[in-house]
C-alpha cells in the first residue's frame, strides 16, 4: 500500500487500487475507540439517463435513492439487523452524484465491514419487497415536502437549471417512484455498483493491510465498464428568475442563487471549491462588512448564511435566511460584489478570512464522516482533498475578485421565497 | 479516560478531560439555573445580547475579526434544557496550538474572550447597548415563532408541553413568545447581574493543554466574576401519570400527519428503562422501526426517546392522516411485546451493543463529551460513560420487563391536516 503524509494537518493516508478497480483509502486514527467505514458509488440522484450494454435507459426520478433503501435487504433478511446486533448502526445517504453506505463501531469492526461490503455488492429484490418500500419512501417524500428549507432550496435549483438533472429532487416524487420495479433496480445496480465505480474509506485505529485483504476476498473480481451518462446541455443562462410559494411558516424566508461556471476535474476542482468558499465568506460571511451592516439594520439575523457548491457540470453560490425585505438583501449582495471588484478587497480582511477558512477546514477533519466524504469526492473528481493547505497558499485576492466579477451578477441570479400562509 | 473535576472558585467548577487526538480544543462556560417560565426567555436573550460585544471588542465586527485571526475560532452561545434546568453560556472551539501555522498560543486568548463575554459586556449608561437589546429581542421572538416551521420538532415539543402541562419540563428552552415580548432592558440587566453573581458556573475543557495551563487561563479569564451566595439548580420532580389518557389534536396545512405518544413510567430502574426504550423504539433495530416502518410501511420514521430525569418515554412518527388508528394500535402492540418479554436474543444483544457503542465512542467527540458532562453536572450526578456502560453490560433481561411493565400511556398528540386542504 502507498502511504502519504500530510505534515501541515497531521494526517496520513494509505491508498491502494485493487485489480477490480476499487479504490481503498485508510486513514489511521490512533486513540479513537470508534472505527468508521464508508463505501460509496459514483451514482446519485442526477444519474437517471445512462447507457447500459449499448442501450440508453431513462429511469424514474428518485431511483438511486430507492435503490439505497432496498440495498439493505439480503436473501437471509436484512443487513441492518446483522449490523445492529454487533452494535453498529448503519446508515446511508443519496446525494446528487454519490450514494454512500456507512457505519461506525467500537467492536467487531472487521466482521461488520464484511457485512457492509457484501450487502452493498449483492442485490436482492423481489417485486413484493420493492412494492412494500413505496409506502415508506412516500412518507419520506411527504415529510420533506412539508419542510420549508427543502422547498425553498429545490425551487431555487429549478430556477437556476433548465436541463441538468440537479433540478429534480433526489428522492423523486410519490408519482415518479411508483414506476420503479425490481428489474430497473437490478439494472441500476449492475451499471453503477461495480468495484471500478466505487471507493471504500476506513477511518480509525485499524490495520490497513487487513482492510485491503478483506475487500479483495469479498468483492467481485471483475470491475465493470465505464457507463456513459447524459446530464443534458446546460446553458449558462438561468432558467427562471424567481419562485414564490406560501407555507405554514412564521416569517418570510428566501434564498438567492448565482449560477457559476463549473470547474474541470483534477486539482482545479479543489482550487475552485476553495475560491468559491473564500469568495462567499468575503462577500457575505459573518465577519464581512455586508453581513455586519445588514445585521445591524435588522435586515438579516443569525439564520442568514451562504455556501458555494459544485457537482458534475454544475456550480452555484447561494445565500439566504429569514428577512423582512429579502429583495433588498439580494440587491445589496450584488452591489457588494461589484464594490469589491471595483474597489478591491481589503488586504487585512482577506488575510484573516483565509486564516479562518484554514481553521475551519482543519476542524472538519475531526469528523470521520467528513474525512470519508471528502476523500470520496476527491477521488470522484480527481483531486486530493488533504492538499488544501497548499491550494490555499496559491489562491490570491485576484482569484477572488475574478470569481465575484464573473459570477455574482444580477443576470445570473435567481430568487426563491416562502411567504407565511395568510 | 480520566476526568478531573475541580472547584476553581465559589460555585465555579471545571471539568477537565485531556485528549491529544483531536485537531481542536473545546472550551465551554455554562450557567446552570432552574428552568422557570418567568426567566427562561430572559436567560435565552441574555446569551444573545452578551454575544454582541464586550468592552474590548464592542461590536460584532471587531469580535469576528479577532476570531478570524485566531484561525477561525468559534464562540457560540447555547441555551439548553437539562432535566428541569436551563443551561446558558458559550461554547468555544479552537484549533489545537500544534496546528497553528505561526506557532501561536490560542487557548489563552480564547479563554480571555470567553471570560470577557460573561464578565465585561459592552454597556451604555449601566445597561446593555439599546440597539443590541432590541435587535436580539426581535431575533429571539423570530426564533420562538419559527419553531412551527419544522413540523416534526414542533409536534415533539407540543407532545411534551401537553404531557407535562404545569411542570417546568413543559417549558421550552427559549421560553414563550408572551414572556419574550415583555422583556425590558433594565430588568434584563438586573437579571444578568443576578445570574453571574448567584448561579453555578460549569467550565469544561477538552484538548491537549495540561491542567495547570487550562486552570490558569480560566482563573485569569474569570477573575472578575462576582460571587455571592450560590443558588443551586433544580432537582427534577418526576412526572405523575394521568389516570385517564389525555388526547390532543392540532390542525395545520400539512401533507403529513404527526402522531406523538407520551408514556409515564413509575419504575426508577433507569438502566432497565433505557434498554427497554432502545428495544421499543430507540434504534433502527427496534420494534417500532421493524414493525411500524418495515413491516407495515406506515411511516418513514417512528422512534422513541427515554427522558430519564422525568421518567417518561415519548414516541414520534410521521404518517398519512388516515393511518392514525393503525399506527396507534401497532405502537401499543409493540410496547406490549416489550413488556411481555417477546424478544429474540438478537434484539437484546443488538440493543445492548447499540448502547455500549454509544457510550464507548463518546470519548471520540468533544461536543458529545461536553454535553454529557454538563448534563451530569446540572443534575448533580457523577456517572461516566464507562460506568453507565458497565451497568448496561450486566443488566439482566428480567429487570427490563419489570421496569417496562410500569410504562403507561398518558398523552396522545396528533397533528392533522386542515379540512378541505389537499
Amino acid at each position: 500500500m502507498k502511504q502519504l503524509f500530510y505534515q501541515r494537518i497531521g494526517e496520513s493516508v494509505y491508498r491502494e487500487t485493487l485489480p477490480n478497480g476499487l479504490e481503498i483509502c485508510v486513514v489511521p486514527r490512533s486513540g479513537f475507540a470508534k472505527k468508521y467505514a464508508f463505501f460509496a458509488t459514483r451514482y446519485g440522484g442526477m444519474d437517471t439517463r445512462f447507457c447500459l450494454e449499448g442501450q440508453w435507459l431513462d429511469t424514474p426520478a428518485g431511483i438511486a435513492h430507492y435503490l439505497e433503501h432496498k440495498m439493505f435487504d439480503t436473501e437471509e433478511g436484512n443487513a441492518l439487523q446483522d449490523l445492529a446486533t454487533n452494535g453498529a448502526e448503519p446508515n446511508a445517504f443519496t446525494a446528487n452524484a454519490m450514494t454512500g453506505y456507512y457505519f461506525d463501531s467500537t467492536e467487531h469492526f472487521e466482521e461488520n465491514l464484511k457485512i457492509l461490503l457484501s450487502f452493498v455488492s449483492i442485490p436482492y429484490f423481489t417485486e413484493e419487497s420493492v412494492a412494500k418500500e413505496q409506502g415508506i419512501i412516500a412518507q419520506e417524500i411527504r415529510m420533506i415536502e412539508d419542510n420549508p428549507d427543502w422547498q425553498i432550496y429545490t425551487r431555487m435549483m429549478k430556477c437556476l437549471y433548465s436541463k441538468s438533472p440537479v433540478r429534480t429532487s433526489i428522492a423523486g416524487t410519490v408519482e415518479s417512484i411508483s414506476h420503479i420495479t425490481a428489474e430497473t433496480l437490478y439494472q441500476c445496480h449492475k451499471a453503477f455498483y461495480t468495484p471500478s465505480n466505487m471507493i471504500l474509506v476506513v477511518v480509525g485505529d485499524v490495520e490497513p493491510g487487513h482492510i485491503v485483504d478483506l475487500a479483495r476476498d469479498i468483492l467481485p473480481k471483475e470491475g465493470g465498464p465505464t457507463i456513459p451518462r447524459d446530464y443534458g446541455e446546460e446553458p449558462m443562462e438561468i432558467c427562471e428568475k424567481e419562485s414564490s410559494i406560501q407555507m405554514e411558516v412564521s416569517s418570510p424566508q428566501f434564498l438567492t442563487g448565482f449560477k457559476c461556471r463549473p470547474a474541470k476535474n483534477g486539482e482545479e476542482y479543489l482550487r475552485m471549491a476553495a475560491i468559491g468558499d473564500i469568495a462567499c465568506d468575503i462577500l457575505l460571511g459573518d465577519s464581512s462588512p455586508l453581513y455586519l451592516r445588514l445585521y445591524d439594520e435588522g435586515l438579516i439575523n443569525t439564520s442568514f448564511g451562504g455556501s458555494f457548491e459544485m457537482m458534475p457540470g454544475v456550480a452555484y453560490l447561494y445565500a439566504g435566511g429569514d428577512s423582512k425585505d429579502s429583495r433588498r438583501v439580494v440587491r445589496e449582495i450584488c452591489q457588494e460584489a461589484r464594490r469589491l471588484v471595483e474597489e478591491g478587497i481589503d488586504e487585512d480582511f482577506y488575510q484573516r478570512v483565509k486564516r479562518a477558512a484554514f481553521g475551519s477546514n482543519l476542524r472538519g477533519l475531526n469528523s470521520f464522516e467528513n474525512v470519508a466524504v471528502s476523500l470520496t469526492e476527491g477521488y470522484f473528481h480527481g483531486y486530493d482533498p488533504f492538499r488544501f493547505p497548499q491550494v490555499f497558499d496559491d489562491i490570491t485576492k485576484q482569484d477572488i475578485s475574478d470569481f465575484l466579477r464573473d459570477n455574482i451578477i444580477p443576470e445570473r441570479s435567481v430568487f426563491s421565497e416562502i411567504l407565511p400562509k395568510e | 479516560m480520566e476526568v478531573i473535576r475541580k472547584q476553581l472558585a465559589e460555585g465555579v467548577n471545571l471539568t477537565y478531560l485531556r485528549a491529544r487526538k483531536f485537531k481542536t480544543s473545546l472550551l465551554s462556560a455554562q450557567f446552570v439555573v432552574p428552568l422557570r417560565k418567568e426567566t427562561a426567555s430572559a436567560n435565552a436573550l441574555l446569551c444573545a445580547v452578551l454575544r454582541r460585544g464586550t468592552v474590548t471588542f464592542p461590536d460584532m465586527g471587531s469580535m469576528a475579526a479577532h476570531l478570524d485571526r485566531l484561525y477561525g475560532a468559534s464562540i457560540d452561545y447555547t441555551v439548553r434544557k437539562k432535566g428541569e434546568n436551563q443551561c446558558i453560556g458559550f461554547v468555544a472551539s479552537l484549533i489545537d496550538d500544534s496546528f497553528a501555522p505561526g506557532g501561536e498560543k490560542l487557548l489563552e486568548p480564547v479563554a480571555a474572550l470567553l471570560g470577557e463575554l460573561i464578565c465585561d459586556p459592552a454597556t451604555e449608561r449601566g445597561r446593555f447597548v439599546p440597539g443590541y437589546f432590541e435587535s436580539e429581542k426581535n431575533n429571539l421572538l423570530d426564533a420562538i415563532r419559527s419553531l412551527i416551521n419544522d413540523k416534526r420538532d414542533y409536534a415533539d415539543r407540543r407532545l411534551v408541553q401537553e404531557l407535562c402541562a404545569g411542570e417546568p419540563y413543559a417549558i421550552s428552552r427559549l421560553g414563550s413568545e408572551g414572556m419574550a415580548e415583555k422583556l425590558q432592558p433594565k430588568k434584563l440587566y438586573n437579571q444578568y447581574r443576578d445570574l453571574i453573581s448567584t448561579s453555578r458556573l460549569e467550565l469544561f475543557y477538552s484538548g491537549s493543554a495540561d491542567l495547570k495551563r487550562v486552570e490558569s487561563a480560566l482563573q485569569s479569564a474569570f477573575a472578575g466574576l462576582p460571587r455571592k451566595v450560590i443558588r443551586e439548580g433544580a432537582a427534577v420532580k418526576p412526572h405523575v401519570g394521568r389516570q385517564e389518557v389525555h388526547y390532543v389534536e392540532d390542525a395545520m396545512d400539512v401533507t403529513q400527519g404527526k402522531l406523538g405518544m407520551g408514556f409515564s413510567c413509575t419504575s426508577t430502574d433507569h438502566t432497565a428503562l433505557l434498554m427497554g426504550n432502545t428495544l421499543f423504539g430507540g434504534s433502527s433495530n427496534s420494534k417500532l422501526f421493524l414493525n411500524v416502518r418495515e413491516k407495515l410501511s406506515l411511516c418513514y420514521y417512528a422512534s422513541s426517546i427515554y427522558h430519564r430525569q422525568k421518567g417518561l418515554i415519548t414516541v414520534s412518527s410521521g404518517i398519512e392522516f388516515e393511518n392514525y388508528q393503525r399506527a396507534y394500535d401497532e405502537i401499543m402492540a409493540q410496547l406490549c411485546a416489550v413488556q411481555q418479554g417477546k424478544l429474540e436474543d438478537w434484539e437484546l444483544q443488538g440493543a445492548r451493543s447499540t448502547l455500549l457503542n454509544a457510550y464507548m465512542s463518546m470519548g471520540d467527540s468533544q461536543g458529545k463529551l461536553e454535553n454529557f458532562y454538563l448534563g451530569q453536572a446540572a443534575i448533580g450526578l457523577d456517572e461516566t460513560p464507562e460506568s453507565l456502560a458497565e451497568e448496561v453490560r450486566t443488566l439482566k433481561p428480567q429487570r427490563i420487563y419489570e421496569a417496562m411493565e410500569t410504562v403507561k400511556l398518558d398523552t396522545v398528540y396528533f397533528l392533522k391536516g386542515k379540512e378541505g386542504a389537499e
